[in-house]
């Protein structure tokens, strides 16, 4: 039986995370259709059907969906899954996190959370203890549900042309209600897909430090920017940049850490990048144990002379 | 309004686990143990509607072995009312917790349930979702904010992008994140007062729910170790690599 990957898209596209998740799905070896649920989303549906590897797009069209409600969702794919479906994916992200384990529980199955390997149809990997650990799981009969540590998978390139099959909506769910969203667009690649990014922690010491610092650089770099814990509680950047045990996994090609001590919690969410570059004043600062290139030394002097040198760089070039 | 909690108790987010040899699973002998820190924000929530005259009762839940009775009163201590201990040995799943949770809600009728967005030590992230799921009530996962009447609970949730605002009507599930409050210490007096706060002992075979695994661990192993540790001289040398990397 087939598996129901869950598009997250913003009506034009389905997101990074969603062709990602898709990597995982096919590794599954089992045909692969994707669900796209919004309001007036057929753009998306169109460009998820263009991705590599689909079997079919399911266009569920309704007001009930605009806003990604789990509770909705949920009822729509187990109404769409219960006969047809066997294994149910979605991007370990805010959406995929709040309505997958819904599903499981009306499935009355256990998830599979935040999968980093698929190493059978029904055995997979995932970490643990802040990454400290790696479980392989086993899943028992029956139906599965999984989500996906979107930065253990490459996203799906397009180059498909999947059949688009509208189904009709799932039950209302009156008693959860949109009241409203602020959400930023800042024209810098996403932080769970950019190959660079540029983390700024405690060391920043403010907001105004933070973005006079660590955007010039990013800029330089065409990178995404990142933050800790501490950063983000401290309101020099916001939430949804937090990398770590309990903000986003990343694993770009370079990750460049700013002011940053290196917790655990922390290192679980950036230690699979490629190249990691720490700058920090304390020499025996954690993060330098897991960086393959360290500087000790003042942020506020080695970011302004680093983005002049890059700026020099790239004249010689 | 009763506001019911549930607090695991997990090994202490400073503590660095040591996976077993044997691919056996994650040594937890003589480990520092404390309630998960999400649940702690989940109590101060629960606590901080009671100090606004919203919510009657806090009723703090847990499920795991006798030791885990320290972890209620830790609560009890923060400022919870009374607890009950689900006792279990060894770990159980988050669609078992869900199930002894939607029992428990079946019991004591509470308006609201604040749970914590994931356990750090399975970092699953799965049992408030299952438990809203299970009651079919409505769920507000990674709250930052929250706030309730008598009738709904309006919770601005931390989402990819930015922020976003959901009015639940009561009964309803909320998942704590980091930035929804500060949790407090519990005082002296407060940790005297809890030890005579009262504990109701119950069992998941009392509560009609098997608890047996869903799912197999066939091992548990350590990631792979980064070689790290190279220094470099100068800000110069810094950006030449920096540019080898990026190609910029
Ligand atoms: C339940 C839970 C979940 C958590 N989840 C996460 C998570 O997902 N992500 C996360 O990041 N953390 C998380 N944390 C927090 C984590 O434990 C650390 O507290 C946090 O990562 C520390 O952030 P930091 O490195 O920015 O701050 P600090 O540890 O305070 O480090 C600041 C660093 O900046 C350096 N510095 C200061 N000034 C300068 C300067 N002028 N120049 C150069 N360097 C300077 C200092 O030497 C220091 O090393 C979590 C904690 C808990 C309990
Ligand atoms: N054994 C347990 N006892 C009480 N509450 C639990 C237990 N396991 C999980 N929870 C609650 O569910 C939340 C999420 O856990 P998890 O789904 O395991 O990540 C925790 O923060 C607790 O609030």
């Amino acid at each position: 039986m087939s598996v129901l990957l869950l598009a997250e898209h913003d009506n034009a596209k389905t997101t990074d995370a969603t062709a990602r998740a898709l990597s995982a799905a096919l590794q599954t070896g089992k045909p692969v259709d994707i669900l796209v649920a919004g309001e007036n989303c057929h753009p998306a549906a169109e460009a998820a059907a263009a991705l590599s590897g689909v079997a079919r797009v399911i266009l569920v069209e309704d007001a009930a969906y605009k806003h990604g409600l789990a509770e909705v969702l949920a009822d729509l794919i187990v109404q769409l899954g219960a006969q047809h479906y066997q294994t149910f994916v979605a991007a370990g992200t805010a959406l995929g996190k709040s309505v997958m384990p819904r599903v499981a529980a009306l499935f009355d199955v256990m998830q599979v959370t935040d999968v980093s390997r698929v190493v059978s149809p029904t055995s997979f990997e995932r970490l643990i203890y802040a990454g400290n650990a790696i479980q392989l799981v086993e899943v028992p009969q029956g139906k599965t549900v999984l989500t996906v540590r979107v930065s253990s998978f490459e996203p799906v390139k397009v180059g498909g042309s999947a059949p688009i099959e509208t189904a009709a909506a799932g039950p209302a769910f009156p008693r959860t209600r949109f009241v409203g969203e602020s959400v930023q667009q800042t024209g810098r690649p996403e932080l769970t897909s950019a190959r660079v990014v540029v983390s700024g922690g405690r060391g920043m010491g403010s907001a105004d430090n933070f973005d006079a610092l660590i955007k010039p650089i990013a800029d330089r770099l065409g990178a995404a920017i990142g933050a800790s814990r501490a950063a983000v509680d401290s309101g020099f950047a916001p939430n949804d940049l937090q990398v770590g045990q309990t903000g986003k996994a990343v694993a770009p090609e370079l990750y460049i850490a700013v002011g940053i001590s290196g917790a655990i919690q922390h290192l679980a969410g950036m230690k699979d990048s490629k190249v990691i570059v720490a700058i920090n004043k304390d020499e025996e600062a954690p993060i330098f144990q897991i960086a393959d290139y360290g500087l000790v030394g003042d942020l506020f002097t080695v970011l302004p002379d680093l983005d002049r040198a890059l700026q020099q760089q790239n004249r010689v070039t | 309004m009763k506001v019911l909690v549930p607090v695991k108790r997990v090994v202490d987010f400073n503590v660095k686990v040591r996976v077993r040899p044997d691919g056996s699973g994650v040594d937890l002998a003589n480990v520092k143990m404390s309630m998960n820190p999400f649940d702690e924000i989940a109590v101060e929530q629960a606590i901080r509607f009671k100090e606004q005259g919203k919510a009657s009762e806090i009723v703090v839940v847990s499920v795991g072995p006798k030791e885990t009775n320290e972890t209620l009163r830790t609560a009890l201590a923060m400022g919870a009312d009374r607890g009950i201990h689900v006792l279990a040995s060894g770990p159980v799943e988050p669609l078992a917790v869900a199930k002894i949770l939607a029992r428990i809600v079946g019991d004591e009728a509470p308006k609201l349930v604040i749970v914590g967005k994931q356990a750090i030590d399975d970092d699953c992230n799965q049992t408030g979702q299952m438990l809203a799921g299970l009651l079919r009530w409505p769920q507000a996962t990674f709250a930052s904010k929250a706030d309730v009447s008598e009738s709904t609970v309006t919770v601005t949730r931390e989402i990819d992008g930015g922020l976003q605002t959901l009015a639940l009507d009561l009964p309803a599930v909320v998942t704590c994140d980091l930035r929804l409050n500060e949790p407090r210490y519990a005082s002296l007096p407060n940790i005297m007062k809890a030890k005579k706060k009262p504990i109701a002992e119950t069992t998941p075979e009392a509560l009609g729910v098997d608890i047996a695994p869903r799912l197999k661990i066939s091992r548990t192993f350590e990631p792979p170790a980064r070689s790290g540790g190279r220094k470099v001289a100068s800000v110069a040398e810094l950006a030449q690599l920096v540019r080898d990397h990026v190609g910029v």
